[in-house]
């Protein structure tokens, strides 16, 4: 319900302001005008949203999953349907368009009780070497912006979002390429888990620098089949 | 061993002269398979292509299709070429079980023999792949298959009829190309009992995955004899002209197959497509009448739902913008039927990307809109800028 207000909103947000103009993009600004009615460059909620940030994304990170939901390794109604007729450099060319683009981010959702935020930033910073979860800022960056190419940022993203992720993992409707490291982590995080992280981490006050780190991680605790250079744009 | 040598130098020469024809006939096959959209149906969601697994829903059940790729155990590698003939031409598999008609032989019945093998000629380059499909999943009694036998004792009549001689060359092509490998007809003709094309001449559309499959004799549904053939060509191509957009089930077959048209080929489609006899067919759905009183209110909500939410694009006269069709005399929206149009506006998306349209607009999905308002904003469309067709209540919006 929520989500569905969430849409409506936007929709009516956009559709009743003319497009702001964004200077020398070739026009791919009303070209996506149909996915800018739901990933607005503003009025994205943290705290009851669904509706995950897309821009400012790492470009690779972006395609891959336009290509995971043509391909049904991410299952959404909606975004399978939306990408099912666009050709691979289309995909790319979006995908781009959207990672160059920085609007402001939304505000950070409310703070979590304490036992919550607890195991939330533990999770993120240290991970949770009994259970053998490393920790989520080993591979999202010290500042959990991203790494580019591949690797998405945690901050700004919506707490119900985080969690349906999670959660679309450990049942099987999202996949990365094989290994997908996100799979083997998610298997290894109870219920409590999921909540905590997500409600630290849309919680998070966004850092001054939100770009995705250029550096790749030099250690990653795990191998993950979507980090080497993205998917060729064939 | 001199003598040998001549002899080995010849076969040397000689194996790429046969290989060059092999490719050549791969390479033909590979156009034609496209054509025919083999690969649309045999190859799941991401999966390996031609490596089956697709689930496609039917009155009957589910069929899931089987892996086509030359893989000896799982496909069909040990097919020779008189095996898919038998298969394309007669419905016959290679164990000599009929096959069901859900694959589109009835229409592929019509190809010619040369272009069958090579077809064959190309499935036999493709990659093999070792994926074992599930069997079909049908309703009793459909999932016995010799029943199939009698299906094609009752309904199937391998080869060519004899009416399709024609004088104009480029028509014959086009012909050809529409009610074979093109198997336009598997969707766009209402079927009967048991799955039976339904041959009359003002046979009605059918549904498919939901959507309204127009009939290809009627102008305004999705006819084109009022169309110049370059445009016409144009959207086969294209999947979109100025006038109009594929979308739905459409969208797949020209994102998947007639992308990949030459030109020659697409404009012998068009000619053909333009030469049916024009005929108006009634809609198998029948709209329920609104009073004077409830069409105004109609129009009223319609008209303020447009202006908010799609006049940015379409056009406060519905003329059209940048991408996005004109809705002013667009039979897509005026046609009988407001299936189509209904699945538009609820789910939105993007007409395909092809050569002729590289990148396109789309439209975002309205599904928040309740029935009532559904209705009443098609009901605008239909109503206003010249257009002239019947309102929609909710009712016939429900499925
Ligand atoms: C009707 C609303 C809607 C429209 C229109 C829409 N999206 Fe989405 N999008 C969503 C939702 C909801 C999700 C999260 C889906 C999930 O749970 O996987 C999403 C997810 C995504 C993601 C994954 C984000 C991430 O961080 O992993 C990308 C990328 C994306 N959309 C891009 C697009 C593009 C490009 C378009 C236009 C071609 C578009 N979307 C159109 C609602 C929409
Ligand atoms: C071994 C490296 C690695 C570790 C450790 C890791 N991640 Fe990830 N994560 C990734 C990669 C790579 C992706 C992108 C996967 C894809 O392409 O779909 C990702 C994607 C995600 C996404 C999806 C983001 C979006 O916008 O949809 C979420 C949420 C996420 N990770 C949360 C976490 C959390 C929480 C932790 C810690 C418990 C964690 N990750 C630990 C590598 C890692
Ligand atoms: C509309 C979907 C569709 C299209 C298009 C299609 N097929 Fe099929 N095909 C099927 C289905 C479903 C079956 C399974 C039928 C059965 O079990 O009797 C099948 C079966 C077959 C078989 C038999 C395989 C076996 O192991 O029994 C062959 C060979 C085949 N198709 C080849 C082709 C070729 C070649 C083309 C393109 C010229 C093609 N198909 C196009 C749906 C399709
Ligand atoms: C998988 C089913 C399917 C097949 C196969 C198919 N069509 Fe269609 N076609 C549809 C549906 C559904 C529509 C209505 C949606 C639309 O207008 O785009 C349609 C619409 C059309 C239109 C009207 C487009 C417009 O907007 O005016 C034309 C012309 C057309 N088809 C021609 C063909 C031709 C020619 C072939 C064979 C080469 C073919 N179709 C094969 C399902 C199909
Ligand atoms: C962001 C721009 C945009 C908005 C807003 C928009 N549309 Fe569209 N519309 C398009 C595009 C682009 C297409 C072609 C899409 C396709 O074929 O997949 C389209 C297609 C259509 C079609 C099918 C036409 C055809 O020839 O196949 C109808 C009907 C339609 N729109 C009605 C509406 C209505 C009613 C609204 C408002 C509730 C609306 N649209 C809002 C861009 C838009």
């Amino acid at each position: 319900m929520h989500r569905l207000a969430t849409i409506v909103s936007c929709l009516l947000y956009l559709l009743c302001l003319p497009a702001e103009g964004i200077a020398a993009d070739d026009g791919m600004g009303d070209r996506v005008a149909a996915c800018t009615a739901c990933h607005a460059e503003e009025g994205i909620r943290l705290e009851d949203g669904y509706v995950p940030r897309i821009h400012g994304k790492p470009a690779g990170y972006l395609y891959n999953q336009l290509v995971n939901y043509q391909t049904l390794r991410r299952r959404n109604a909606t975004m399978n349907h939306m990408v099912s007729h666009l050709s691979r450099d289309y995909l790319y060319e979006i995908a781009r368009h959207f990672a160059e683009r920085h609007p402001p981010y939304p505000a950070a959702a409310e703070r979590p009780g304490r036992a919550l935020a607890e195991r939330g930033e533990q999770l993120v910073r240290e991970g949770d070497p009994q259970a053998e979860v490393p920790a989520c800022a080993s591979c999202h960056g010290e500042r959990l912006t991203g790494v580019q190419p591949n690797t998405p940022g945690l901050v700004g993203l919506p707490r119900q979002y985080i969690m349906a992720q999670l959660g679309a993992w450990q049942v099987g409707t999202r996949h990365a390429a094989a290994p997908d490291c996100m799979a083997e982590i998610t298997a290894r995080l109870d219920g409590r888990d999921v909540e905590a992280v997500a409600a630290w981490l849309a919680a998070r006050p966004v850092p001054d620098n939100t770009e995705p780190a250029d550096t790749p991680i030099a250690e990653p605790p795990m191998d993950c089949g979507s980090v080497p250079a993205p998917d060729d744009n064939a | 061993m001199h003598r040998l040598l001549p002899i080995l130098l010849l076969l040397l020469t000689a194996a790429p002269a046969v290989g060059a024809t092999d490719s050549a006939d791969a390479e033909r096959g590979e156009y034609l398979a496209r054509i025919g959209n083999c690969a649309g149906c045999h190859t799941a969601p991401g999966g390996e292509p031609f490596a089956g697994g697709l689930r496609l829903d039917s009155p009957y059940g589910t069929f899931i299709t089987p892996n086509i790729t030359p893989d000896a155990a799982t496909g069909i590698g040990d097919w020779g070429a008189d095996d898919l003939w038998a298969a394309m031409h007669d419905g016959e598999r290679a164990d000599g079980s009929p096959l069901y008609p859900a694959c589109p032989y009835p229409s592929y019945t019509r190809v010619e023999r040369d272009d069958i093998d090579a077809i064959h000629a190309y499935l036999e380059t493709v990659p093999a792949v070792a994926h074992e499909t599930a069997p079909h999943d049908l309703d009793w009694p459909y999932g016995y298959r010799p029943l199939v036998n009698l299906w094609q004792a009752l309904y199937f009549e391998p080869g060519t009829p004899a009416d399709t001689a024609d004088a104009d060359p480029v028509r014959a092509r086009g012909r050809y190309l529409v009610e074979g490998l093109g198997h336009c007809d598997g969707c766009h003709r209402a079927r009967g009992t048991f799955g039976a094309t339904d041959t009359e001449a003002d046979a009605p559309g059918a549904m498919i995955h939901g959507w309204y499959a127009p009939p290809l004799a009627d102008p305004a549904q999705a006819g084109l004899q009022d169309w110049p053939v370059a445009e016409a060509a144009a959207l086969l191509r294209s999947g979109r002209t100025e006038h109009a957009a594929t979308m739905g089930p459409m969208a797949d077959v020209v994102f998947d197959s007639l992308q990949y048209l030459s030109s020659e080929d697409a404009q012998a489609m068009a000619t053909y497509l333009k030469s049916i006899p024009a005929r108006t067919v009634a809609s198998p759905e029948r709209l329920i009448g609104l009073s004077e009183r409830g069409r105004e209110a109609a129009m009223r909500e319609g008209g303020r739902i447009y202006a908010n939410a799609c006049a940015d694009c379409h056009g406060d006269e519905g003329e059209g913008g940048d991408g996005a069709p004109s809705l002013a005399g667009n039979r897509a929206v005026t046609m009988d039927n407001p299936v189509n149009v209904a699945n538009m506006i609820r789910r939105g998306g993007f007409p395909p990307a092809t050569a002729g349209n590289p990148r396109p607009y789309g439209m975002p999905p309205f599904h928040q809109l309740s029935e009532r308002e559904l209705a009443a904003v098609i009901s605008y469309i239909r109503g206003s800028w010249g257009n002239d067709a019947a309102p929609v209540s909710a009712t016939n919006l429900r499925r």
